[in-house]
């Protein structure tokens, strides 16, 4: 209960609930002299940052990589593209080539500065929904759509080989981040293990357990929690009674902010700052991205069961691909043209992932074996002939 | 050679690999300053520092699941779990990770982690502290179950584990962490996992056991040859895989089986023995395939776990109904 939530640092983090000042009469009628001897020992702050509202107006003096539309282009282009992926993912399963798949519409922005901010050498440990922070650090698309067509061979990337194939348990990739962090600060190796949770993640155990050995240790792991309000059909109020999941960080020992999460540039924005300071030894931060799930919670949902049309209609309204474009055909460094062109490009490259994935080669059943131990033990053997091909033994 | 007890066996391993490897890093609660709490890391981290030897949170699943990041990190982590009671919250990082990674990554990652428990009762400890849960573990394809019973395999058996490149779930049977001493060259030779360790030589009987469970049955085997029955004994060693070699053979030799553990009957490992004994070695048995085991009930609390926990007169009696039977 001593929280102070309240932000008022530099340019665009904003107000979060109440005033300083009101907040600290409150806790003080709270903690004063009613209560005896109790004094306020602790206090603490969320941070909240948007540079970049659904009206395209900006609220504060951008970042230095957002003043040249360089960078803002590369990205949008990156959410883009990972945006055909997702309807070509979903175009599949449709029409029965793919198996059950997760969407991102919407979180790309999320998706896209995670993949973009970090370095090829560090280690992305995601959750299933963010394709787009795969394929930014070079992860393709056929791959992506293998691991999703039900073939193991999809998360043995060709690239960033250090990275987490995807969890599927809620928030199990987080203490595995504690591991990796750990790994990190042990060889001194300047490297960072940014792992990536939903706001339903942020109820379990394993979470709590990984926060919390991040700041003991002071691990340069950065906690990106996009929350989309939606975990399948319960929101986020009932996730949790507290006022943002960022400050689930403070209990931990370290900082948990909010950010815009479908501003890209703030965003990318606060990921830099926490990177950096990760990096350079400032240990672990909590980034809770504030985002909305558009599309239904997998292929095999319906949300219309749970939510309203309204709610969608007006996050749509929040689009974080129409707000980036929107900025920059208004600062004019992107042109219809442009789009049309980039619309054909990303289209042309789901195509031909697609068409990748869709012609390879199935495994052969015995593959099932092959991978469960470097060496299959004796004790395996006589099964494993039941599904090899007689002429391989 | 040294002498050893058999947690001195996992201690002196622990430094041998921690002094020959510097990826390998021992973790745990109360495993640092206070040498665990059965003193298997004592003196590791005077000796090897608190980065290696590292005294975690007290949560099970972070231990299981930090074991999982730093292997995939190409470290050596072991882990060490309180008590296996304690230790049910690491299921969910067993099942669903460190045995799965190499499979789900198709090589790209794996898990080359240890997470060592002590198991089993008899020494009059509190509610949850004494239950032998191996099946759970062993259940599960993709790691490895290993249950050294005396000093020199604690030795041998969590060198090899260490060494292993898939991960190993390393269950020591702490009633006779102490019971016995034994010389083992403290010389890094790794002893073989995958397969079981026939401890006794006999012709009439096998009796197949592992853990603390070794103690008596090879008491019992002690008196059947008294009797003029010859017991060979089998430490089985390493549940998962099974070896189950050894084990056929020597029922081929003997014709008779009897399968010795702690844990509750039904759906015991030792169920699974039975079921390859009947599948591969029918023909050879002259006697049906019998069990001494835990029953199925709630391990009790200490007045009673020397009811629940087979006695060296339990074996002998299903020894002698297994040399009766026509
Ligand atoms: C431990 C666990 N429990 C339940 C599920 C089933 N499940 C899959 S996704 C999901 C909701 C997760 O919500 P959130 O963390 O907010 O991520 P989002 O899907 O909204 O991106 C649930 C309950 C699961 N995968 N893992
Ligand atoms: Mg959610």
């Amino acid at each position: 209960m001593s929280f102070l939530l309240n932000h008022y640092r530099q340019g665009s983090l904003r107000h979060l609930s109440l005033s300083k000042e009101a907040c600290h009469t409150q806790i003080m009628s709270m903690l004063g002299e009613e209560e005896g001897n109790m004094r306020c020992v602790a206090q603490f702050e969320v941070g909240y940052t948007g540079y970049l509202d659904h009206e395209l107006r900006v609220t504060g003096p951008l970042p230095e990589f957002a003043r040249e539309p360089v960078q803002l282009i590369a990205a949008y282009r990156a959410m883009a593209s990972a945006r055909a992926f997702d309807r070509k993912a979903i175009n599949l399963q449709r029409t029965g080539q793919l198996g059950t798949f997760a969407s991102c519409l919407g979180e790309e922005a999320i998706a896209v500065a995670v993949g973009l901010a970090m370095r090829p050498e560090d280690v992305l440990l995601p959750m299933y929904r963010h394709h787009g922070a795969y394929l930014s650090r070079g992860v393709r698309m056929a791959e992506l759509l293998a691991y999703w067509g039900g073939d193991e061979r999809g998360m043995d990337f060709q690239s960033v080989r250090e990275d987490f194939a995807v969890a599927v348990p809620i928030a199990t990739q987080a203490p595995h981040a504690v591991g990796v962090g750990y790994a990190f600060k042990y060889r001194k190796e300047p490297r960072v293990a940014v792992c990536l949770l939903g706001d339903g993640a942020t109820s379990k155990g394993d979470f709590y357990e990984a926060i919390n050995a991040a700041g003991v240790w002071e691990l340069p792991v950065v906690f990106v929690v996009a929350n989309n309000l939606w975990a399948i059909s319960v929101p986020r109020t009932l996730q949790s009674r507290a006022q943002t999941l960022a400050q689930k960080a403070i209990a931990a020992g370290f900082e948990g902010e909010q950010v815009d999460g479908n501003d890209y540039i703030a965003v990318r924005d606060r990921l830099d700052q926490a990177l950096q300071r990760a990096r350079s030894g400032q240990g672990p931060c909590l980034i809770e991205a504030l985002t909305y799930r558009m599309g239904d919670h997998t292929t095999a949902d319906d949300s219309r069961r749970y939510r309203d049309a309204e709610e969608v209609e007006a996050w749509q309204r929040r689009d974080p691909l129409d707000r980036l474009r929107g900025y920059l055909l208004q600062s004019g460094a992107w042109s219809e043209a442009d789009e049309e062109a980039l619309q054909v490009e990303c289209q042309e490259a789901a195509d031909q992932a697609a068409q990748l994935y869709l012609e390879r080669p199935l495994q052969p059943p015995a593959s099932m074996f092959d991978y469960l131990y470097e060496r299959l033990p004796r004790a395996y053997a006589e099964q494993r002939k039941a599904l090899a091909d007689p002429n391989d033994v | 050679m040294p002498e050893m007890t058999l947690v001195g066996g996992v201690n002196a391993a622990l430094a041998y690999e921690m002094a020959a490897d510097d990826r390998v890093l021992v973790f745990g609660e109360d495993i640092g300053v206070n040498g665990g709490v059965f003193r298997a890391t004592e003196g590791l981290q005077q000796r090897f520092g608190p980065e290696r030897v590292i005294d975690t949170p007290l949560a099970e699943g972070l231990i299981a699941g930090m074991a999982v990041g730093l292997a995939a990190q190409g470290l050596r982590p072991v882990a060490e779990i309180q008590f296996m009671g304690f230790s049910y919250p690491t299921l969910d990082q067993l099942i669903s990770h460190a045995s799965r990674l190499r499979n789900r990554t198709r090589g790209r990652l794996s898990c080359p982690m240890v997470l060592r428990a002590p198991f089993g009762g008899g020494i009059h400890a509190p509610e949850h502290h004494s239950e032998s849960t191996e099946a759970l573990y062993a259940h599960i394809p993709g790691l490895r179950v290993v249950i050294p019973s005396s000093p020199a395999r604690a030795y041998g058996l969590l060198l090899a584990a260490i060494r292993d490149p898939d991960p190993v779930v390393f269950l020591e049977p702490k009633r006779i962490y102490r019971l016995t001493k034994q010389e083992v060259a403290d010389d890094g030779e790794a002893m073989p996992l995958d397969v079981c360790f026939v401890v006794r030589d006999g012709t009439d009987i096998t009796l197949v056991t592992w853990g603390a469970m070794i103690h008596e049955t090879l008491q019992a085997a002690e008196q059947l040859a008294k009797e003029g029955i010859s017991a060979e004994v089998i430490d089985v060693a390493t549940l998962r895989p099974l070896d189950t070699e050894t084990i056929l053979e020597s029922v081929a030799k003997t014709g008779r089986c009897v399968i010795i553990h702690e844990a509750p009957r039904s759906g015991g490992f030792g169920a699974e023995i039975a079921a390859v004994v009947a599948e591969h070695g029918l023909l050879n048995l002259l006697a049906p395939v019998a069990r001494v085991t835990g029953y199925d009930t709630i391990m009790p609390l200490l007045k009673l776990e020397q009811h629940f926990l087979p006695s060296v007169e339990r074996i002998m009696d299903t020894v002698h109904k297994t040399m009766e039977f026509a």
